[in-house]
């Protein structure tokens, strides 16, 4: 094959670890940004503390536990067509 | 100086293409969107190009702001996708990809519902052979359905327009408008290539089926089609508010159990199109602007992103993202791509999406949606989640499937990189783009509540993905086929025909029998209504002509496929 078995970044898991921390940070900074920015906001909804944050998160677990009860009903073996 | 109707251009290209070979033809590829564009660019606002066929007056070119913006898109569209597929030696996916490129310029600088619709079955019978030319069993299966349910399209089109044609007594393709039988039919036939709900699933069925660079074609021309035809005829019909912010939502449930990720990619096409049938709906200068635009950002990036998934498949010969990973270490341009692909369609701040996407949702608000405007945002956090996270990350990263290629070719990487620059220009300096709307934009992105919130809400997003994935509850890859609404014509229907079979042939002649007997008081009704009077009796028996081949070219479609 073309390359040798050279490390690459993501093979020393303190690397994994890393981007998840800087994750946490930015999200921590953003909340942490609600307080001192004045949002201009189209509709009440809106103006609740942290309302992107919270919606976001919830919105992604909310999509992955319905997706995942999905499967149960509408998944198939591949060869199911037929084809 | 004199200009050629758009399409004229890419037909003769791609009659070159045919009779050469080599690097001249390579040269003749690049050469058309690149001779297209100027031509378009040395074109006056306001021109119409008419031309005589019979006793119409077909307006084959119509040139205003909205068809402009379109038509520069698909010029950009082709240059990317001809670069692309340079490598590709194959004939017959070359010339089909510029007849294909040459008829989505036909439609939506046609002035007239005929124009229209020659150029609609057009764009149907061009692109299939993208489908077919991958050449597997699966393909042709794929590619004939694909076939059917478009030419259905086009015959549905057809009826719709010569009832329109015969009530009003004007072929002029303009606002149409929810009103009657005929703007039903139109619409339902835009419908279908626009892929509403329940008349979705031809795109998620045959795209991924394609050749890994028929794909990129596909993916920018025929639903983006359909939006102009639906922002041509429909704009301000409320209706279109509904169905697409279904169209937003529910496409992002299936893209998360997905494996084949090139079938990710084709559910978020049906959910990003889905802002802008939403924005059309709409109707507002801004919503119309935010349609629009975002028809143009998505070609761009939607299209990067299918490039590196086809750059992924050209090289491993895989899709699944249960057999992919890891692919960072062999691939790290196209990973790049990929993840500015996807920060574009996530509509990050400085990528595309973020200032084109929020136009819609601001206009939702505005227009009194709340709840469109939530669902929207729902979908919003959902394709940063299976678009923006599940693409680069179980084709590049998650586990290392031990698969080491070699990097994409370089044509291959040029392309991305052109559409990659694009993404990052207009999300980083939008007013080029905004200043090609067809409306006047009064829109400002980047304000520092726009950035926040939508940073927030993709942080966040992100953080849901960690924790899901870190906890052990994100659904692994699974090799599986997900029932969709083509469960009904692939298992349903040749269920019940194979049923039907042994009662022996007489049964299905009578079936056949009375469909057509249905068909024929149909018709009868139909004159007896309309009437055979008038100028437009004649046209309308040549039409009907015309619509009883298109229904036997259907029928005849259909019996094949069943009897397979």
């Amino acid at each position: 094959m073309a390359e040798p078995d050279k490390k690459h970044v993501f093979d020393d898991p303190r690397n994994v670890k890393r981007v998840i921390y800087a994750l946490y940070v930015v999200c921590g900074l953003s909340l942490l940004l609600d307080l001192v920015i004045h949002r201009h906001v189209d509709h009440p909804w809106e103006a609740m503390f942290g309302f992107y944050c919270v919606f976001g998160f919830v919105a992604c677990v909310v999509l992955v536990l319905i997706a995942k009860e999905m499967r149960k009903v509408i998944m198939r073996g591949e060869d199911y067509y037929g084809d | 100086m004199t200009s050629l109707a758009p399409f004229v251009i890419f037909f003769v290209g791609a009659a070159l293409v045919a009779v050469t070979q080599g690097v001249l033809r390579s040269v003749i590829l690049l050469t058309i969107p690149i001779v297209g564009a100027w031509n378009l660019y040395a074109m006056a606002d306001g021109t119409t190009t008419v031309v005589n066929l019979f006793d119409y007056e077909l307006t084959i070119v119509r040139l205003d702001r909205l068809s402009l913006l379109f038509g520069y898109l698909f010029h950009l569209a082709t240059l990317i996708g001809v670069i692309y597929a340079l490598h590709v030696k194959d004939r017959v996916q070359q010339v089909s990809s510029i007849i294909y490129a040459g008829s989505a310029l036909g439609a939506v600088f046609a002035g007239d519902l005929i124009t229209l619709f020659a150029f609609w079955e057009l764009l149907a019978v061009s692109s299939v052979f993208l489908i077919l030319a991958r050449r597997t069993e699966r393909s042709m299966r794929a590619g004939m359905r694909y076939l059917i349910i478009q030419v259905l399209s086009g015959v549905i089109l057809l009826t719709g327009a010569l009832i329109h044609i015969h009530q009003t007594g004007s072929i002029a393709f303009d606002y149409i408008g929810l009103t009657g039988l005929a703007s039903w039919l139109i619409f339902i036939a835009f419908g279908i290539k626009c892929a509403f709900p329940f008349l979705h699933n031809w795109l998620t069925d045959a795209y991924p089926e394609a050749t890994p660079t028929g794909t990129v074609f596909l993916s920018a021309f025929t639903t983006k089609v359909a939006v102009y035809a639906l922002a041509r005829a429909y704009p301000g019909t409320e209706l279109l508010v509904y169905i697409g912010g279904a169209m937003a939502m529910f496409p992002i449930f299936f893209a998360v159990i997905e494996n084949d990720l090139r079938r990710v990619l084709a559910y978020s096409l049906i959910n990003q199109v889905g802002f802008m049938v939403c924005g059309i709906g709409i109707g507002t200068a801004l919503a119309i602007n935010g349609a629009v635009s975002h028809a143009f950002n998505d070609v761009v990036f939607k299209g990067l992103l299918f490039m590196t998934m086809g750059a992924v498949l050209h090289r491993t010969g895989k899709m699944n993202g249960s057999e992919l990973g890891g692919l960072y270490r062999s691939m790290p341009w196209t990973t790049g791509f990929c993840i500015v692909g996807a920060a574009s369609i996530s509509a990050f701040p400085l990528f595309s999406g973020f200032v084109s996407k929020s136009m819609v949702m601001v206009a939702a608000l505005e227009e009194g949606h709340p709840i469109i405007w939530l669902a929207l945002l729902f979908a919003s956090a959902g394709v940063f989640h299976h678009a923006g996270i599940k693409i680069p990350f179980f084709a590049f990263f998650a586990h290392d499937s031990g698969i080491r290629c070699k990097e994409a070719p370089r044509n291959m990487l040029l392309a991305m990189a052109l559409a990659a620059v694009i993404c990052i220009f207009n999300g980083s300096y939008p007013w080029v783009l905004y200043s090609m709307l067809p409306m006047p934009v009064e829109y400002a992105p980047y304000t520092i509540s726009h950035v926040l919130t939508q940073s927030q809400l993709l942080f966040f997003s992100a953080l849901a993905f960690c924790w899901l994935k870190l906890a052990g509850i994100y659904p692994p890859e699974l090799p599986g086929v997900n029932i969709d609404v083509e469960w009904s014509y692939r298992k349903l229907v040749s269920s019940i025909f194979a049923r039907l079979a042994p009662l022996g042939i007489a049964a299905h002649r009578s079936v056949f029998d009375r469909w057509r007997r249905w068909l024929d008081q149909f018709f009868t009704q139909i004159y007896r209504h309309h009437g055979p009077y008038g100028i437009l009796a004649r046209t309308w028996r040549t039409g009907s002509m015309a619509m009883w081949t298109a229904i036997l070219l259907a029928t005849y479609l259909l019996v094949y496929y069943l009897s397979h």
